[in-house]
């Protein structure tokens, strides 16, 4: 077994659990809102790469520029039409209606598209690797996914660290009330989280179309290793979600080389493992 | 020192109520249901007797999730881990130790309850909505794991041998009416034991804790042992519940043991739908579903879409379902779980302190 090979492997899949991540992990740091909806919004984000790359006939990565904005504006609808009304003391509220909506999207894309899986070609780029000092091989694809998810970790960072808006999502999250009081207007700003998580959850939609085979039911374990990545990684540290999904990818890879079917339960037990030592995460910047 | 004033004994004035008419009325007539309905199998054909035992075991499991999530405030997304643990622990125990089948179901139970405390020592770390998506990978840890055995037989399941079948009675007939004379037992036990627990100490806790948590440990309640407490007894029943359900189907595999839409999106909805934390709601939720799942049958899945919307619009609109919503409305409680002071000097006072349901 090719150890090195193996943790290159499992880091770059943790790329792409990073961008599932991210999207929960922000909306969860402002508004306390653990959207179980989260991974058929990344399914619907594939299905709709699918459909523009059919229908207008755009080569897959290009319909980044489609799906990014239709799932901020979606993003956006639904915090300001449905999720604003839940959130208050009770956890119960956002925690069942994102569930119904999981069931609903779920089903709605099983009556129309079916159980079949489906995959966006991109030709040359899925098989191209390149090779790394030591001798391994690495996709070029799952390092550009890698890529693209410290980009955008990076760029939500400066957008939280040096922008107003940024300021305003930290202010409210420290103090939603607080804020209110000096005049802004918590109903948008949570609206914009949203809209900024979906347009992230929409980009991982994109990628994960051309990475794997996907079908309607592939949300839920979606949820879950997102979860897992911003459990492990610590509550409100971005960083420490992309440490996370790398750790979950590690884990999985291992689990993988051992046994093929071995490889998602082997994600579990690392995260029960940190959840028994370390209950807040590696490195947790709030308590929950 | 004088006479005692009209004040000085208190105690004596007013007595504790803890039913009302309604509710009297309502016992009575649900024995006489549950009697009418004891006899289903004599006057009705197979059919029917079989959907109506498969509601029964789902009022069983809408009542242990409510009893979970709207009284100890652990929203589980994760049930049905306990679900597929009964249900293999049956098959198991009976198959390989020679378990009779009903000894088989308790001992389904006992393993479910066994199971939940490192399950709990895992989820309880989480708070709120992170237990809930907790418990649903503790669920998944579980079918995952069931599938490495190949002598559960792996991913494709694991069948009872005609011979531990017919132990339980020789002919299929029979058989349906012991499972329909179980599964209407076991929901009427879990109505008389989320009905008697609630009425208990422990319930008066929960109440507590469900209304606030907080408040509740600042007069002595102690919150984690009332939750974990419920917690093993839910998986106990939830496991038993699994043991009876897998003992009918005669086969169990991870895919419908564990499965997340049967054992716990479903009753999610019933709960929800019907009235999250009232008893009676799980009762008028399960109606629902089944009403919509036959209407709907050559639908697909559309009776499952329907039952999500209109269970987000019952959270966004009416949180306390449609018995939160008769009860508040007609003051009527069927399960009287509260106490209700009465005063015997004749003057119209009722002061609650929990209400006779919800608060």
């Amino acid at each position: 077994m090719d150890w090195y090979s193996i943790i290159a492997q499992g880091c770059l899949i943790g790329g792409l659990y990073a961008l599932f991540a991210v999207g929960l992990s922000l909306i969860f740091g402002i508004m306390r809102l653990v959207n179980i909806a989260h991974g058929d919004l990344i399914t619907l984000s594939a299905f709709l790469a699918l459909i523009a790359a059919e229908v207008l006939g755009l080569y897959p990565l290009a319909t980044l520029i489609i799906v990014v904005p239709v799932m901020f504006a979606l993003g956006y609808g639904l915090q300001r039409g449905v999720l604003n009304r839940t959130l208050g003391e009770s956890i119960l509220p956002p925690l069942l209606v994102t569930f119904g909506m999981s069931i609903v999207i779920q089903n709605v894309l099983l009556e129309l598209f079916g159980a079949d899986t489906h995959r966006l070609v991109v030709g040359t780029l899925e098989t191209a690797s390149l090779t790394l000092p030591g001798g391994v091989a690495i996709g070029v694809f799952p390092l550009i996914i890698f890529l693209v998810a410290v980009a955008v970790i990076g760029g939500l960072q400066l957008m939280f660290y040096r922008t107003d808006i940024g300021r305003a999502f930290r202010a409210t999250s420290d103090d939603s009330v607080t804020v209110e009081l000096m005049g802004a207007d918590n109903r948008h700003l949570y609206g914009l989280a949203m809209a900024i998580a979906l347009a992230v959850t929409g980009c991982a939609g994109v990628f994960l179309a051309v990475r794997t085979n996907f079908d309607p039911s592939i949300g839920p374990s979606r949820l879950i290793y997102a979860f897992e990545a911003i459990i492990i990684g610590g509550l409100g540290n971005l960083w420490g979600t992309l440490a996370g999904a790398v750790i979950l990818g590690i884990a999985q890879s291992i689990g993988a080389a051992i046994k093929p079917d071995f490889q998602i339960l082997a994600g579990h037990i690392a995260f029960l493992l940190v959840l028994a030592v370390r209950p807040n995460g590696l490195f947790p910047r709030m308590r929950d | 020192m004088t006479g005692p004033s009209p004040t000085a004994a208190p105690e004596a004035s007013f007595r504790v109520e803890r039913g009302t008419r309604a509710s009297r009325i309502f016992m009575a007539s649900g024995a006489v249901a549950i009697v009418v309905l004891a006899t289903l199998p004599y006057w009705s054909d197979s059919g029917t007797t079989r959907l109506v035992a498969e509601m029964a075991y789902y009022l069983a499991l809408a009542q242990f999730w409510n009893l979970l999530a709207g009284y100890a405030g652990l929203v589980s997304v994760g049930q049905q881990a306990f679900v597929g643990l009964g249900g293999y622990a049956l098959f198991v125990l009976c198959s390989a130790y020679g378990f009779h089948p009903y000894l088989g179901i308790l001992a389904a139970g006992v393993f479910a309850a066994l199971m939940s405390l490192p399950i709990a020592f895992f989820v309880f770390r989480l708070r709120g909505a992170h237990f809930a998506v907790g418990t649903w990978v503790v669920a998944e840890a579980c079918q995952l794991t069931v599938a490495q055995f190949s002598a559960l037989g792996a991913g494709s399941g694991y069948s009872l041998t005609p011979a531990i079948v017919r132990t339980i009675a020789p002919d299929r007939a029979g058989r349906d009416m012991i499972f329909y004379w179980a599964s209407l037992g076991i929901a009427v036990a879990a109505l008389a034991l989320v009905y008697l627990l609630l009425r208990s100490r422990v319930g008066l806790a929960l109440t507590a804790i469900r209304d606030s948590e907080p408040a509740s440990r600042s007069i002595g309640v102690d919150a984690f042992r009332a939750k974990l407490m419920t917690f093993v007894i839910v998986a106990f029943c939830t496991g038993l519940t699994g043991g009876l359900i897998f003992l009918q189907k005669l086969r169990v595999s991870p895919q419908a043991g564990f499965s997340l839409q049967d054992w716990t999106v479903v009753v999610i909805f019933m709960v929800v739908i019907g009235g999250i934390g009232t008893i009676e709601g799980p009762i008028i939720g399960m109606i629902i579903y089944f009403v919509l799942r036959e209407l709907l049958a050559d639908y697909g899945t559309w009776y499952l879409i329907v039952m999500g919307l209109v269970a987000v619009v019952f959270m966004l609109y009416a949180r306390e379902g449609i018995w939160g919503w008769v009860a508040g409305r007609f003051h009527l409680y069927l399960f009287p779980v509260g106490r209700r002071f009465v005063r015997l000097d004749g003057a119209p006072a009722s002061q609650r302190d929990s209400g006779p349901n919800r608060a």
